[in-house]
């Protein structure tokens, strides 16, 4: 339901993603991984048609991103990094927003909103205004938005940063719930985080992948048996010289 | 097609963000304060001895060219600085959208604070007989102009996530459309230039424009000035916008 194609990015002289070409199936959950700067936001921006790539191409459901950027968007649902929302609403309001921003009203939009506020456990703050909110909250709120109509394709850019181990492992769950039919791409650096909620994991170093199939093959590439092992063996630390050319 | 209900959507948010912070209140207030002194000071309501709003309207262009600003500064710098920006285009809507429901909904936010005024309007009435057709063309020409203001307010905030920065370029370029038609600076001109220079110079200035509308006259070539430097400013927005995107 995600296909991106030979898909490239530069800022000025940077090259932020390489040349990267990857699927994901309906059912597939997609974990994203790869250390911090190695382009994994901005190949979601790409996704979600946020900004424009350099090159190649990006389709969802079957709509080309560029081409068709308002069917294809309505088809995603999108956790941007660090969870942006408009801090002097409340919650009830934005979530309201949220849902007619995707043509949802009436019944619809009520319906929408009570499962969403129930999925992601916001009933106790609804009236709150979003400045107030806890960290786990925010979070969940720009989740909740995400999913507010029921996508078919769930972009969701480090979805359980700085959530406490509770949140975290409720968080997983749900995408391994919404995972059975959607189509799932999720970003993160936590490498447990894979086992737990991924069918897939792409690894991605300085806008390459260097990596791509299920845990489990993973884990059997490194001579440890361990995901961190490979991890370490693929990607390079950001403090690496770049004349110290992929290991991979 | 365009989508009015999208950007209807955008604007009510965007409006009711006005008035769920404080920055509603104290602008309202400010215009009020601020445009009351004018008018019966600096202005001088009652010793013009004639039933107009001449006064409140003469003040207007300089009195917005601070307020206009301060209220479209936060339009998109508030958006690029919190990251809803990257929240509010990846929802299915185009950019255009995006930008004229949020100018809308400011532009309507303004309008509010010009009706507010209308004890002043009372006032002539009650005190004398005013030409109650010359204030309304009045009313449309201060409209107009606080939407041109707003138009390039809405553009330099598209340039940056610093709302300060904002607001004194969107001064800067107001100012600017200001005195290439006022007189102290046009009779400078008028000294060495050619008489079709300084003529077609003023014509770009919104004073230009916004007096003929305070006469009472009408003039289409006034209305379209106006719409003009609203189009001109906000399909810059939409390059501003689509280029940041790019990186």
């Amino acid at each position: 339901m995600i296909k991106v194609e030979y898909l490239s990015k530069s800022f000025g002289a940077k090259r932020a993603v390489d040349n990267i070409s990857f699927e994901v199936a309906k059912g597939e959950v997609l974990g994203f991984l790869g250390p911090n700067g190695a382009g994994k936001s901005t190949t979601m921006r790409m996704l979600t048609g946020f900004i424009p790539p350099s090159a190649g191409k990006v389709s969802v459901c079957g709509f080309d991103v560029l081409e068709n950027p308002i069917e294809a968007k309505r088809k995603i649902g999108y956790l941007p990094e660090a969870a942006p929302l408009y801090s002097d609403m409340s919650v009830l309001s934005f979530l309201n927003f949220a849902a007619e921003m995707r043509g949802l009203r009436g019944e619809g939009k009520l319906k929408s909103v009570r499962r969403v506020v129930e999925l992601c456990h916001l009933d106790s703050v609804l009236g709150q205004t979003i400045d107030t909110l806890s960290k786990g909250f925010r979070h969940r709120t720009c989740l909740a938005q995400a999913l507010i109509h029921d996508p078919e394709v769930l972009v969701l850019d480090e979805p359980t940063d700085g959530l406490d181990p509770n949140q975290k492992h409720e968080v997983r769950a749900l995408i391994r719930l919404m995972g059975a039919d959607k189509a799932i791409i999720f970003s993160t650096h936590i490498l447990e985080e894979v086992e737990a909620a991924c069918t897939r994991a792409i690894i991605i170093d300085r806008g390459r992948i260097v990596a791509n199939g299920t845990p489990q093959e993973l884990k059997a590439r490194s001579a440890s048996g361990r995901l961190e092992d490979l991890f370490r063996a693929l990607t390079l630390p950001d403090t690496a010289a770049p004349s110290m050319d992929a290991v991979a | 097609m365009i989508g009015w209900a999208v950007i209807r959507i955008i604007a009510r948010r965007e409006l009711a963000a006005y008035f769920e912070s404080p920055v509603a209140y104290v602008f309202l207030v400010i215009f009020l304060l601020l445009s009351g002194f004018f008018t019966f000071t600096f202005g001088g309501f009652f010793e013009r001895g004639e039933a107009s709003l001449a006064a409140f309207f003469n003040w207007l262009p300089w009195l917005f060219l601070f307020l206009v600003p301060a209220a479209g500064m936060r339009l998109w710098s508030e958006e690029r600085r919190m990251g809803t920006i990257e929240l509010l285009l990846t929802m299915p809507i185009t950019t255009s959208q995006a930008i004229l429901g949020k100018f809308l909904a400011s532009w309507a936010f303004l309008v509010i604070a010009l009706l507010l005024t209308f004890p002043i309007v009372i006032t002539a009435n009650w005190l004398g007989d005013p030409d109650n057709g010359v204030i309304a063309s009045g009313y449309i020409g201060a409209a107009l102009l606080a939407g041109a203001y707003l138009a390039v307010s809405c553009m330099t905030s598209a340039l940056t996530r610093n709302q300060v920065i904002a607001f004194i370029l969107a001064v800067v370029l107001c100012l600017l459309l200001i005195l290439v038609g006022f007189s102290p600076i046009t009779d400078l001109l008028a000294r060495w230039a050619s008489p079709w220079l300084v003529e077609t110079v003023t014509r770009f200035s919104v004073l230009t424009h916004y007096d003929g509308l305070q006469k009472g006259v009408l003039d289409s070539r006034d209305l379209l000035y106006f719409l003009s430097v609203m189009a001109f400013s906000l399909f810059a927005t939409g390059v501003v916008i689509r280029n940041h995107r790019a990186g």
